[in-house]
């Protein structure tokens, strides 16, 4: 299968007063088309300048990252981007933040059918009934909703979620997991998902990825073998409980708590 | 109460309950009108000179308003500048402090002796001086303080600044705008009078206070004071009004 992101090589240092800050020092990342990859590392392990790098918000000092067989230049209008401040425009309806990014990709669709499929995509992570609105009006979990159907509204070809859920409550965050588990079955995507969660990992990625603390590194890849139908009950496996295992070993690893190497 | 009839009740019935104070404490201590007048000496006033109150408040209000619009214009370029430019901020910021620290009572007889004899001119330019500075630094503060998130949602996408700065930058600017607005008004209102009443050349309101002082017509300086401060309201409340409407989905109903 293609690969539709393609991480080779990435170094990347930030200047700063006391000299050069390396974040990412040989990072290596694949993801099939339609493959979700999680993300995770120790706190500051430049996990976010992986998102940037993703999105050509910024360009790495060495190495190179692939979209779709393009080599990454710049911003593209083919990637959707959710953050764990879901950034809503607070003067704006729910429905016209969701179209927001239509206003600036060109699109095929007309105004009736984007606001169509704006709806849908509503419908589809149960913010029915909440189209006109304000961000204002709505609780924690809501907002993160209403920013995944902006992330989707012009179906990119890659999502990039930088722990979208880093700052909801466990019951709210299970609840959205769950969500983005209908939403990938209905609009299928590809995704890299930057967590801290680890059970986040395993239940929503086919593929973890360890970085190594900072400057990071590509450390570990789990594979998980996915379910159909995946529900919560999955992380309460004997399976599961291995794959933490072995994710919490690894994170050890990268914060440098054990001397143990890395597989 | 209907809660419409409680928005503009109250607010009569403070303006009422004072103004009986005020009468009360002139009655009780038997003050003469040159120590201070009382409400009920404001309305002779009025009538007697109602067509000078009302050309001379006019003069008033229409240079408070260009004066303002100016300090807007100004105030929100300057603050676009700071607001989107570290460097300009740190070059620009101690100047704009110092320049408002300045008592702008010594800037009038420097401005009226630069633009000597221009009345309107000079006074349009205080009213515009003394009240660009909370929008220049409220706008630059708003700017500046954008997330960067709010930015990459729109750059991730390949929008350009300008796209960025009107989609996003500017409306959520907009509260931070208004709220400088609403002191740049009443700013710009002092600015005004100031220059009418130090450097007098017999227009608007300041000038018919100072001709009040000069006959020792004591009411008559009281009554100017209201009618000050009546155009003062009326110009806050315009703001507020025009909040409401640009800005009104930054306000929360409570609960």
């Amino acid at each position: 299968m293609e690969n539709l992101i393609e991480i080779k090589g990435v170094r990347h240092a930030y200047s700063t007063d006391a000299g050069p800050l390396p974040v990412l020092d040989g990072l290596e990342i694949a993801v099939p088309e339609g493959g979700f990859v999680a993300v995770v590392g120790p706190s500051g392990c430049g996990k976010s300048t992986l998102t940037r790098l993703i999105a050509g918000l910024m360009k790495p000092d060495h190495g190179e990252v692939w979209l779709h067989g393009e080599r990454v230049k710049g911003p593209r209008s083919t990637v959707g981007m959710a953050f764990q401040n879901p950034v809503l425009l607070e003067w704006r309806s729910i429905l016209k933040n969701v179209l927001l990014p239509l206003e600036i990709v060109p699109s095929k669709l007309s105004k009736k059918e984007a606001e169509d499929r704006a709806r849908f995509l509503l419908a589809l992570v149960g913010l029915e009934g909440f189209e006109d609105k304000r961000p204002s009006e709505l609780s924690g979990g809501m907002r993160q909703r209403a920013s995944l159907c902006r992330a989707l509204i012009h179906q990119p070809e890659v999502l990039i979620l930088d722990e979208p859920f880093g700052a909801l409550d466990a019951f709210t965050r299970e609840d959205l997991w769950q969500t983005m588990h209908k939403v990938k079955e209905r609009e299928p995507f590809t995704g890299v998902l930057i967590t801290h969660d680890l059970r986040e990992s395993i239940f929503l990625a086919d593929q973890v990825v360890v970085l190594s603390g900072r400057p990071a590194k590509t450390q570990y890849v789990l594979d998980i073998p996915r379910n159909a139908a995946p529900t919560l009950d999955d992380l309460y496996t004997p399976e599961a409980a291995e794959q933490l295992n072995i994710l919490r070993h690894q994170i050890q690893v990268a914060q440098g708590r054990t001397t143990e190497g890395a597989a | 109460m209907n809660k419409h009839v409680q928005a503009v009740a109250v607010p009569l019935i403070a303006v009422v309950v004072f103004l009986i104070f005020w009468e009360l404490l002139v009655w009780a201590n038997g003050w003469p009108t040159f120590k201070m007048a009382a409400p009920s000496d404001l309305p002779a006033a009025y009538i007697r000179y109602w067509d000078l109150f009302l050309t001379m408040g006019w003069q008033t209000l229409w240079r408070t308003i260009l004066g303002l619009l100016l300090a807007v214009v100004f105030g929100t370029l300057l603050g676009m500048v700071m607001g989107f430019s570290r460097i300009m901020r740190d070059a620009l910021y101690p100047l704009l402090v110092g320049f408002n620290a300045i008592p702008k009572a010594t800037v009038v007889p420097i401005v009226a002796l630069m633009f000597v004899g221009q009345h309107d001119f000079n006074t349009v330019l205080l009213a515009f001086i003394i009240s660009f500075f909370p929008i220049a630094v409220s706008v630059s503060i708003g700017l500046s303080t954008l997330e960067p998130e709010y930015r990459d949602i729109l750059r991730s996408l390949g929008a350009s600044q300008a796209t960025i700065f009107w989609k996003i930058a500017l409306p959520k600017t907009l509260p931070e705008f208004f709220g400088a607005l609403k002191v740049a008004v009443t700013l710009a209102f002092i600015g005004t009078n100031l220059m009418e009443i130090v450097s007098p050349h017999g227009r608007g309101l300041g000038a018919l206070f100072d001709s009040g002082r000069t006959n020792s017509d004591f009411p008559l300086m009281f009554a100017v004071l209201i009618a000050l401060a009546f155009l003062g309201i009326v110009l806050y409340y315009i703001v507020v009004a025009l909040e409401k409407i640009f800005a009104g989905w930054a306000e929360r109903t409570p609960g």
